[in-house]
């Protein structure tokens, strides 16, 4: 197999977020219109500069991106839908990387954001994919809790994690999302809270899950030389990986597809785990942190309660973790929860973060996991990024 | 070990009565494969022609092969529950009025996952289970796990029992109380532990043997219903229709004329009158104070059952009009288990094959005994079925309509004059 | 009693005028109702299983002043021929069929107006559900009451119309139906030696519920309607009339071909005569 091409000089600026509304009567339209308005203007660009365009949204039907194209008054050169949950970030990345370096675009946004209505997050999970409504949803129509609920029992009792240990991340998170303005949960946590919260999905309980709500988030792509020349702080993609129904004959989820492609992340980066700074996981239930951790390299397979044990997790911690908050304490607002990382690292490495600062951070790592379309999250992706 | 479903108590009247709601009943065309084995008690998955490998969930090509050639096969749904919860919130009424929901992921030996309600008997996870196929309130498959060994109760699992149709401590309209066929029924039903059994008779002036035996059970009451006389039928809608749990039609005009063999339609007129507007007229009348006791608690409204004829599958020529008055009443039911659906009633159709009465006398045996299609109608009501072909020749006719319903056709024209 | 006046038509003879307008409630005649009100709970005759089967009475309703027909109610109704109060034609037994003017659509009005004997075998049949009227007892009757004059209705009062429980009325049991009516007898000398328009009871048949094990077998439709003569069934009221002087009016519906028909059947009874 030939090596991959190397993302030299692609770069990401401009971090946009439309603050979290638990509801609203807005529809994803607005949102990600408003990303779109925000991300030019905080670019000091014309929209007409924009000619790339990806886009990730739940509640965007009947329109897809094309819709949103006119509905924006965009002309583009470019056109991406990406419909792959909390992988879309990251998967827009790849695919807007190659584009600005094979100058079929210039400037991509790349924006994810969603409504939610009253009744919004059950009418997305009633029809979320054909395999859930044929064989998941007429088992108790719980959504990702059921689902998350599978993956998280089986891993307790294969590898003996304690809630504890789930506790100790969600704690340390809410902790980062107290400094943050834009988080939704703003009380602080204490792990006697999160022990004894009410069960919603044996063993998860209330703190073990995210709150839906609606909110954008945004970032520009482009080479080096244009972020420059429009005088822009960026940070720089350094290696990007995906993988998408990765070891399907496993029983149950307790390995993401990272791990059949974190040597080649690194590689292609030419940095190591040791070398990563912070790391903004995929945060939707504690439990997939742990198959990211172990997936990326960061303690082996099996390995991430102890991981958990020996660390911590603030962002001046000696593993700073999802120094926003997290989805679990910042708020899930739809497809925009795998985009949130990807903000969040943008911030860090251009030393314009918003609340928890991570000390002399050069090298942050995003990783993105969405599409549980039956038993199992379908899509997983990852990247490093590193400051200017 | 589970308590069993213990005798309801009576209903607060100042309460306003639970509406029906459903569990979600969108599938997928092909999903619905599993309905239709389901609809007769059958666990079936698709199976690879070309590669053998078993399919879940339901699909259009071989997840392993990509063939197209995929069959629906029956399934002995072997395998271990590697994990599961318990669900305390619900996005959907009828699953959040009903909380909490055990469910989980089984790994079938056959090699695909499954995702289950898993039976209050089953132990902790790990362990082996098998996996039955039942119907839901929707009338759609699922799938429930259950102890690897013995014969499943559902009835005992009080969130499961609600896929049932337990006779147990409900109110039952048998139509027709006083055929033989009608006798055994309510005598079945009883034995179930059906608290009340309305006994319907028509033309009291007919005795009939056995019958006047019926008063010594103790949930028995004989009234009158004549299915030809809406007059009748509304006047009992309107006296006991509020309390009926199960209806069960065993009304039947059976006559042994072909077409050629009987001049006018006088006969024929009569076979339509009871078979298919005796079916219309209860329809009219019960269905729909039945309905809205779909969701009245434990001892909701819950089930409708035809008795027809494995006839109204194929017509059997010597039996000509009546096998068209039970084929007219097959379709009819059809449309009443659309609207009954609505409110989650599950209509259950009963298709027996020559029963040992004085109108199959000409029929040579196999026959079913009334007392063996009686059993037939308690256990597809205490099971998760629709369709229900008690009987070797009922499963004889059943597969060759299902393998050629051309050729099965032939095959009856045999007998013809 | 108006004279005729000068150029307009002859009036009508003077007595029938008296008993019309004796008709509207004067104490010159009383009307008796010897009809049973047609409903889907009136007991049709019982056949064996096997035959063709004679319909009770239905009714389906078209519409009441609803949606299926905003300003009006009426209904679609279905009967035998031989259901309720009912009038037999000589076409409907084997006996009479080559008659001439045996149906319903050719028989002569002047038959539907026409007197009445009423012989009351109350007690009897009480006592008796299988109670056979012979010439003994016609013999009886006529010692008290006189000849039995030709063209008559001969009515057979047993009370069986207060039998009001249809089972009741049925009198059904493991070997048949249990209702009284004429032997043959009987039947043949009202036949032949009386000339009578027709027999009339208040069962289910005009022959005795156990008829069929007769020789002939339903003496009464065999000899009477083998005769060109008429049969009355279901009636009742017949405690109500006088066993001579009342007037039968009974008028079955005009079917083409028919061999019976339900009707509305009354007497008219002079109002000095009370009942017999």
């Amino acid at each position: 197999m030939p090596a991959r091409a190397a993302y030299d000089d692609v770069v990401l600026a401009v971090p946009v977020t439309i603050p979290y509304v638990r509801y609203s009567i807005k529809s994803a339209h607005w949102f990600l219109g408003r990303a779109m308005a925000e991300l030019i203007a905080a670019a000091g660009i014309p929209k007409a500069r924009i000619d790339g365009l990806a886009v990730a949204s739940f509640t965007l039907a009947p329109d897809t991106a094309v819709g949103l194209t006119q509905h924006l008054g965009l002309t583009l050169r470019w056109l991406e839908h990406v419909p792959m949950g909390g992988a879309s970030g990251i998967v827009s990345i790849r695919r807007a990387a190659r584009a600005v370096q094979s100058a079929d675009a210039e400037i991509v946004a790349c924006i994810a954001g969603d409504t939610n209505h009253t009744d919004s997050f059950r009418r997305n999970t009633a029809s979320f994919s054909q395999f859930s409504q044929d064989a998941v949803y007429p088992y108790g129509s719980a959504g990702p809790n059921a689902s998350f609920a599978f993956l998280t029992d089986y891993y307790m009792r294969t590898y003996g994690a304690q809630r504890e240990d789930f506790g100790k991340l969600c704690v340390a998170q809410r902790n980062n999302a107290l400094k943050n303005p834009l988080a939704l949960l703003k009380k602080p946590l204490t792990l006697d809270q999160y022990l004894n919260a009410r069960l919603v999905a044996d063993p998860l309980r209330l703190f073990d899950c995210v709150m839906p709500c609606a909110g954008a988030e945004g970032f520009l792509v482009m080479r080096r030389g244009t972020a420059e020349h429009l005088g822009l702080r960026y940070a720089r993609l350094m290696g990007a990986i995906e993988r998408h129904n990765a070891f399907p004959d496993d029983p149950v989820q307790y390995r993401g597809g990272w791990a059949l492609d974190n040597e080649a992340l690194y590689e292609q980066a030419g940095v190591g785990p040791d070398d990563i700074d912070f790391v903004e996981t995929y945060d939707d239930y504690p439990v997939i942190n742990l198959l990211q951790f172990e997936g990326l390299g960061f303690c082996r397979e099996g390995e991430g309660t102890a991981f958990i044990r020996a660390n911590t997790f603030e962002a001046t911690g000696t593993f700073p973790l999802n120094t926003s908050g997290g989805q679990l304490s910042v708020g899930q607002a739809g497809a925009a929860g795998g985009h949130l990382g990807i903000i969040e690292a943008i911030r860090q490495l251009t030393g314009e973060t918003l609340g928890a600062r991570v000390p002399n951070a050069r090298h942050g790592l995003v990783s993105g996991f969405g599409m549980i379309n039956y038993d199992r999250g379908i899509c997983s992706g990852a990247a490093v990024l590193a400051a200017a | 070990m589970p308590e069993p479903a213990t005798q309801p108590k009576r209903k607060n009247p100042v309460l306003r009565t639970r509406q029906p709601t459903l569990p979600p009943a969108s599938r997928s065309r092909v999903a619905l494969g599993l309905t239709a084995a389901a609809a007769r008690g059958r666990l079936e998955l698709q199976v690879c022609r070309d590669c053998g490998a078993v399919q879940f969930p339901p699909r259009e090509v071989c997840r392993t092969c990509l063939s197209h050639r995929l069959v629906w096969r029956l399934q002995d749904g072997r395998g271990e529950l590697l994990t599961e919860t318990m669900l305390r919130n619900a996005q959907e009424l009828f699953f959040r009025e009903r909380l909490p929901w055990r469910v989980g992921i089984i790994h079938l030996d056959a090699g695909v996952n499954v995702i289950a309600f898993v039976h209050v008997s089953v132990g902790a996870a790990p362990c082996r289970v098998h996996i039955e196929a039942a119907l839901d309130r929707a009338g759609q498959a699922v799938l429930i796990a259950v102890p690897e060994h013995g014969r499943l109760d559902l009835s005992q699992d009080p969130k499961l029992r609600e896929m049932t149709c337990d006779p147990r401590s409900r109110k039952i309209l048998v139509t027709d109380g006083k055929s033989a066929l009608g006798q055994a029924v309510v005598r079945a039903l009883a034995e179930a532990g059906a608290e009340r059994i309305w006994i319907g008779e028509a033309e009291r002036w007919k005795k009939a043997p056995g019958f006047e035996a019926l008063r010594e059970l103790p949930q028995a009451m004989i009234v009158p219903l004549d299915v030809t006389d809406g007059n009748s039928v509304r006047e009992l809608a309107g006296e006991i229709g509020a309390k009926v749990d199960i209806l069960v039609n065993t009304c039947d005009c059976h006559r042994t004329f072909s077409i050629a063999s009987r001049r006018g339609v006088e006969t024929a007129q009569l076979e339509m009158d009871v078979n298919y507007f005796g079916l219309l007229r209860l329809a009219q009348e019960f269905g729909p104070v039945i309905k809205a006791r779909a969701a009245d608690g434990p001892t909701s409204a819950v089930a409708w059952v035809n008795m027809l004829s494995i006839f109204a599958l194929s017509n059997y020529p010597t039996h000509g009009t009546y096998s068209a008055s039970k084929a007219a009443a097959f379709s009819l039911s059809q449309a009443l288990r659309a609207e009954l659906g609505q409110a989650g009633v599950r209509v259950i159709n009963i298709f027996p094959g020559p029963i040992d009465d004085e109108w199959d006398q000409l029929e040579r045996p196999p026959k079913l005994s009334p007392s063996g299609v009686a059993s037939a109608v308690v256990e597809a009501l205490k099971g998760s079925v629709e369709d229900v072909y008690p009987g070797d020749v009922a499963q004889d006719w059943l597969a060759r309509h299902l393998d050629n319903p051309k050729g099965l056709e032939r095959e009856l024209s045999e007998g013809a004059q | 009693m108006n004279a005729a006046k000068k150029g307009e038509a002859t009036t009508p003879p003077t007595d029938l005028r008296a008993i019309l307008s004796g008709v509207i409630g004067s104490s010159g005649v009383r009307l008796v109702d010897l009809t049973q009100t047609l409903s889907p709970d009136f007991p049709p005759i019982v056949l064996p299983p096997e035959m063709g089967q004679s319909r009770p009475f239905r009714m389906e309703e078209i519409s009441r002043y609803d949606d299926r027909g905003p300003g009006w109610y009426w209904n679609n109704v279905s009967f035998g021929e031989h259901t309720g109060t009912h009038f037999d034609a000589p076409i409907h037994w084997i006996s009479g069929r080559d008659r001439p003017n045996n149906s319903l659509d050719t028989l002569p009005i002047e038959h539907f107006i026409a007197p009445a004997c009423v012989i009351d075998c109350g007690a009897e049949a009480s006592a008796n559900a299988d109670f056979l009227l012979t010439v003994g007892h016609i013999a009886a009757w006529e010692k008290q009451h006189g000849r039995i004059p030709a063209g008559s209705w001969v009515l057979m009062r047993t009370d069986w119309s207060k039998r009001t429980d249809p089972v009741a009325y049925q009198n059904l049991d493991e070997t048949g139906q249990h209702t009284p009516g004429p032997d043959p007898d009987c039947v043949r000398l009202l036949v032949n030696e009386r000339d009578v328009l027709g027999f009339g009871t208040e069962t289910i048949g005009t022959d005795a519920g156990q008829a069929a094990h007769f020789a002939p077998p339903y003496p009464c439709h065999y000899y009477m309607h083998g005769a060109g003569k008429y049969g009355l069934q279901c009636l009742c009221n017949l405690d109500r009339l006088p066993a001579t002087g009342a007037l039968i009016v009974a008028a079955p519906l005009k079917i083409l071909g028919g061999s019976g028909s339900p009707l509305r059947v009354f007497a008219i009874v002079p109002a000095s005569r009370g009942s017999g």
